[in-house]
């Protein structure tokens, strides 16, 4: 099967675009960002599946020159997700804008803290510090 | 026997309702299970030991050769015996042991009465996948026990210990048992062992069975977990310690020993492990003070005698090994329950704390110096009877080795006989003022006075157990020595080396003191425990560092790390080993181009874009040229779907952005501008890579290639795509819908937050539905039904009017596709959206109150309502005898329509109907109406 080059070409767009805005810290950012690289993965599903053809919908016995449905149905349920995804995302800027005035997502504290206690070789959360237990401590 | 585990669940289930209702007496009744599986032994001793075991099979799933497979031979029996007798017992004690308002004990009630079940299990199955099975539910249950009193360090941090080490070598076990089941093509134990495989690949697999074992065994070097584990309360101690979990280890031995004990590394391993550990166990127990911990290295030592014994795969060796095995789980249950009394009784365990207890406690004290008698190896008990078996077994081998085996279990026993020596001096001997002691509970007593009685009582009768275990050691061929078991063999060389085991014993305890002293002088330079805690303490550390390392907190940090590993992975498989095409065409249509040129731009432009609705739009006109090109594919239904989604995707966002700022802020972002637009460009590339190899590397036909027949013939629709929806993968879009009604969810609880926002909700849209019930709209309320949401300088009657005329055939087309899906592009996805972009033009031509009125429903109804309906279709057709989802057809004959035929899956695509109208519904009721209700509210208390 040769593969079509536009669709090709503007699978990889797509992407290039999504990858670059879903990158930003503005969640409506990278939901838009996040859209554009659904957009783009469903376009690849068509390259994948072959030759563009009639519709999937049986008319007569023959069935040669019909689309591939199989990755139809797929993409379809893509779709749908997509637009819960969407409306969860939206709800999410939403809060996060009533919190801070502002829908950017800013460093996680926990993991900022890991990151200090890694940089400052600091291990006194584990267990397994000084040895406090030698063999059997029995209450 | 599955009718017993059975039982133990069901009593495991109900524990904590009786403790709650009876107290601690309601150990008697969770007692009788374990009671009954000894019980059941006990009456089918006569079958078993005539060579017919008995087996159960129950079939359970067949793809993973799975079953519930039960065999009890007269090594099943024996640990039977064992597990449920001295369960039985332990439990009992337990009635008497803890006081009623012991804190979770109803917890502790169900985990220890669970364990027993579990144990039951592990040796009854015939199976090795459920032999792994139960062994680490033993190892769960038994985290849970030994850490019953969680708020203690100790007891936390040795629950933790035991169940990593355990675990560890139970993963271990559970590689060999893939190993050894895959060679042997069976996991079915018997079977295995019948016709036992060979190969470098065995000997790997018993290797790592034997980690397992020795793990859960306590053998050097993972012996530490046993000690630290005495935090446990001492019932658990004398149960999971003594007789059960330990010995699980040493079941497994004997088990596969019959087939592999001349496997090469076998014997090498075990027996060097097994005299260490006896050694050294024996050792450390005599410089303990505490009474627990001295009883907790005996263990450990005579776990390593047990394991000698096992491992050695003779008869003689095995006969000894089975004695001693019973022998332990007598005296050593005994020895803890008593040291559970004497700790309750005087509340102290130091042996240089307690005095003249054998005085005041004689009952107590009278069953603590028979089993000590029986650990120490003196006739007439049953510990004789086995180690002088052993003596007897090793003095006559002609196996290489066997003089050192004899060796070590000659010095393992003289330290067995001092620390037994120094367990009676230490508990029971008046050196000083004599302890106060409060007496004892009676239930507590039944436990100590049976298993003392059982040591005597089976010492004397073994010649008759001999008759009942030997069917297992004549697994074994005769060697040139017959061992027996018996008090009285004559005057032989075991009787001198019992004797010189006697001397010696009492002279080590002679002197102790200078023993504690040399212990103490001696430096533990090899300590497991500390290279324990090294490894665990590197672990954390390695996962700070990794954890640190990767995951800093930023989030395009975080997602830039993924897309990078899609560039370097599958982005390196494209340049190294893939088949490029030779040929590519530009396109099918060249309208294709055109559409794709305009995307591409539009797609440009989004990513430049500063403005926030300018951004919206333009990923709007992207999303529109995607269904353009679905529709030159040949794709209706995926154009369709799209366009739809689209236009309600344009509308929820405008609600939402009416929210925030115009511009995107200028916030630093994590990754610099540069960096993402090269990362975006690296990860392009790479998906135009794929896309143009996807076709090239495809090797298999299509499944889609049946579909056509198979959705007319079975599925009864001639739209292909919507048959696979509904049908052919139906189980998919189950799946789907779960994740919509989870995202419906989502939304709804980050909008509405507090429940009484919800209430408010719910109280507004009831008043709307008795308002239209009182007056039915209609001439003088003007073109919409209830138009109020929206402020009157705002209302445009056009929009008003047109919405009007619309409305009723949107909703009539969104019924159409629903009904004519089957066949024409449509179906309950395209018309739930066509039915909610109806909704969305009633809602913003009047507002909240409009949109309440045109559908008066909650949209948790809706969803509630659809996944019922999906999800029953499928469980009707199961019930009437067909596969789940499968579809059936009816011809019907209906008065005006005439000859109508009726899919089952049309309910289904109902069901998918109602869910998508119920997710339009949440948006627009929480993205639409909860916000503008919160502007509201806000300009009420700026004005």
């Amino acid at each position: 099967m040769t593969p079509n080059l536009v669709l090709a070409v503007l699978v990889g767009v797509l992407f290039a675009t999504g990858v670059y805005l879903l990158l930003a810290r503005s969640i409506t950012r990278a939901l838009i960002g996040l859209l554009l690289m659904g957009n783009g993965s469903n376009i690849l599903f068509l390259v994948a599946s072959g030759r563009a053809g009639r519709a999937p919908i049986v008319t007569g016995h023959d069935s040669s020159g019909m689309s591939d449905p199989l990755p139809q149905a797929m993409v379809l349920t893509a779709i749908v997700i997509t637009l819960g995804m969407t409306a969860f995302l939206l709800a999410m800027a939403h809060r996060s804008w009533q919190l801070e005035r502002s829908d950017v997502v800013r460093d996680d504290p926990e993991d900022v803290e890991i990151l200090r206690r890694a940089e400052a070789d600091d291990l006194s959360d584990s267990d397994f510090v000084g040895d406090d237990l030698d063999e059997g401590t029995a209450p | 026997m599955i009718a017993l585990l059975l039982a133990h669940v069901a009593a495991a289930g109900v524990a904590p309702a009786l403790v709650r209702r009876w107290g601690r007496r309601a150990f008697l009744a969770l007692a009788v299970p374990p009671a009954a599986a000894a019980v059941w032994a006990a009456v089918s001793t006569a079958a078993i030991h005539d060579g017919h075991p008995v087996v159960e099979r129950y079939r359970w799933i067949d793809g993973l050769h799975l079953e519930l497979g039960f065999r009890a031979d007269t090594l099943t029996w024996l640990m039977v015996l064992v597990v449920g007798g001295i369960g039985a017992i332990v439990l009992v004690y337990c009635a008497g042991y803890f006081s009623d308002d012991e804190p979770l004990l109803g917890r502790f009630a169900a985990n220890l009465t669970a364990f027993a079940g579990a144990m039951l299990g592990l040796v009854t199955s015939d199976d090795l996948l459920m032999l792994y099975l139960f062994w680490e539910v033993t190892t769960v249950l038994s985290y849970l026990l030994i850490g019953h009193t969680s708020e203690l360090r100790p007891s936390r941090s040795a629950a933790t210990q035991a169940l990593v080490v355990t675990t560890a070598g139970g993963l271990a076990m559970l590689v060999g048992i893939v190993l050894l089941g895959e060679r042997a093509g069976t996991y079915q134990l018997s079977e295995i062992l019948a016709d036992p495989p060979r190969g470098p690949l065995v000997t790997t697999a018993v290797v790592l069975l034997i980690v397992g074992a020795v793990t859960k065994s306590a053998l050097i070097p993972f012996h530490f977990w046993l000690p630290s584990a005495m935090a446990a309360p001492t019932p658990v101690s004398a149960y999971l310690h003594a007789a059960a979990m330990v010995k699980a280890g040493i079941y497994l031995v004997a088990r596969l020993a019959p087939g592999f004990s001349d496997v090469p590394l076998w014997r090498p391993v075990l027996l060097t492990l097994g005299g260490a550990t006896m050694l050294l166990g024996g050792w450390r127990a005599l410089r303990q003070h505490d009474l627990k911990l001295l009883l907790a290295f005996g263990t450990v030592s005579q776990l390593g005698f047990l394991t000698v014994l096992v491992g050695t795969g003779s008869r003689a060796a095995a006969l000894a090994g089975t004695t001693l095995l019973l022998a332990h789980a007598l005296f050593k249950a005994c020895l803890f329950l008593v040291v559970g009394i004497v700790d309750h009784a005087t509340g102290s365990r130091d042996l240089r704390v307690l005095s003249g207890l054998g005085r005041s406690l004689p009952v107590v004290a009278g069953c603590g110096v028979l089993a000590a008698a029986s650990m120490a190896g003196l006739p007439p008990l049953l510990g004789f009877v086995g180690k002088e078996a052993a003596y007897e077994t090793f003095l006559h081998s002609s196996a290489p080795g066997s003089t050192w085996v004899l060796v070590v279990l000659v010095a393992g026993s003289i330290l067995t006989f001092a620390y037994s020596a120094r367990f009676v001096w230490g508990a029971f001997a008046e050196r000083g003022p004599r302890s106060r002691v409060v007496r004892p509970d009676a239930y507590a007593l039944v436990g100590p006075v049976l298993l003392a009685a059982g040591s005597v009582v089976v010492g004397v009768l073994s010649t008759r157990l001999e008759t009942l275990t030997s069917s297992y050691s004549r697994l074994w061929p005769a060697d040139g020595h017959a061992v027996h078991l018996g008090l009285w063999h004559g005057v032989t060389p075991a009787l001198g080396l019992s004797a010189l085991t006697v001397l010696g014993g009492a002279g080590l305890f002679a002197v102790r003191g200078g023993v504690e002293r040399l212990q103490a002088a001696v430096p533990t330079s090899l300590d497991a425990q500390r290279s324990y805690r090294a490894t665990m303490r590197s672990l954390d550390r390695a996962s700070l560092e990794v954890t640190g390392g990767l995951q800093r907190g930023s989030l395009p940090l975080t997602l830039g790390l993924i897309l990078s590993v899609l560039v370097i992975v599958p982005g390196g498989s494209l340049l190294l080993g893939v088949t490029w095409p030779d040929e590519v065409r530009w396109w099918d249509t060249p309208a294709q181009g055109i559409v794709a040129l305009v995307v591409l731009v539009a797609a440009y432009w989004t990513a430049r874009s500063r403005r926030r609705l300018r951004a919206v739009i333009l990923v709007g006109i992207t999303g529109y040229g995607t269904a353009m090109l679905f529709l030159l594919h040949g794709a209706p239904d995926l154009a369709l779907t799209q366009v739809l989604v689209e236009t309600v995707s344009l509308v929820v966002f405008v609600l939402v952005v009416r929210r925030l700022p115009q511009r995107f802020s200028d916030t630093p972002p994590g990754i610099g501008r540069w960096a993402r637009a090269t990362l975006g460009l690296l990860v392009g590339a790479v998906m135009t890579g794929l896309a143009l190899t996807a076709t090239t590397v495809r090797e298999a036909i299509p499944v889609s290639v049946d579909f056509p027949r198979a959705a007319v013939e079975f599925g009864g629709g001639r739209n292909i795509v919507n048959v696979t929806l509904v049908d052919i993968r139906a189980w998919d879009t189950m799946g789907e819908l779960s994740v919509v009604l989870v995202s419906a969810t989502g939304v709804a609880s980050l909008v509405f937050l507090r429940q009484r926002f919800v209430d408010r909700a719910r109280q507004a849209l009831e008043r709307t539905r008795s308002e239209m019930a009182e007056r039915p709209p209609g001439r003088g309320v003007g073109w919409l039904a209830r138009p109020m949401g929206v402020a009157s300088e705002r209302r445009s009657v056009m929009f008003e009017v047109v919405t009007r005329l619309v409305f009723h055939t949107v909703a009539l087309w969104s019924l159409f596709l629903l009904f004519s899906g089957h066949n024409n592009p449509g179906g309950g996805f395209s018309a739930g959206l066509v039915l909610g972009l109806g909704l969305t033009m009633r809602y913003l031509a009047g507002g909240r109150s409009e949109l309440r009125a045109a559908l008066p429903v909650s949209p948790g109804a809706l969803l509630g309502a659809g996944m019922v309906l999906a999800a029953g279709t499928s469980l009707v057709t199961l019930a009437f005898g067909g596969e789940a989802l499968q579809s059936w057809i009816f011809h019907l004959h209906v008065p005006l329509l005439g000859d109508v035929h009726l899919v089952t899956s049309l309910f289904f695509d109902i069901g998918v109907y109602l869910v998508v109208v119920g997710l339009m519904l949440d948006i627009l009721r929480s993205l639409g109406s909860a916000i503008d209700d919160q502007i509201e509210q806000e300009s009420e208390l700026t004005s």
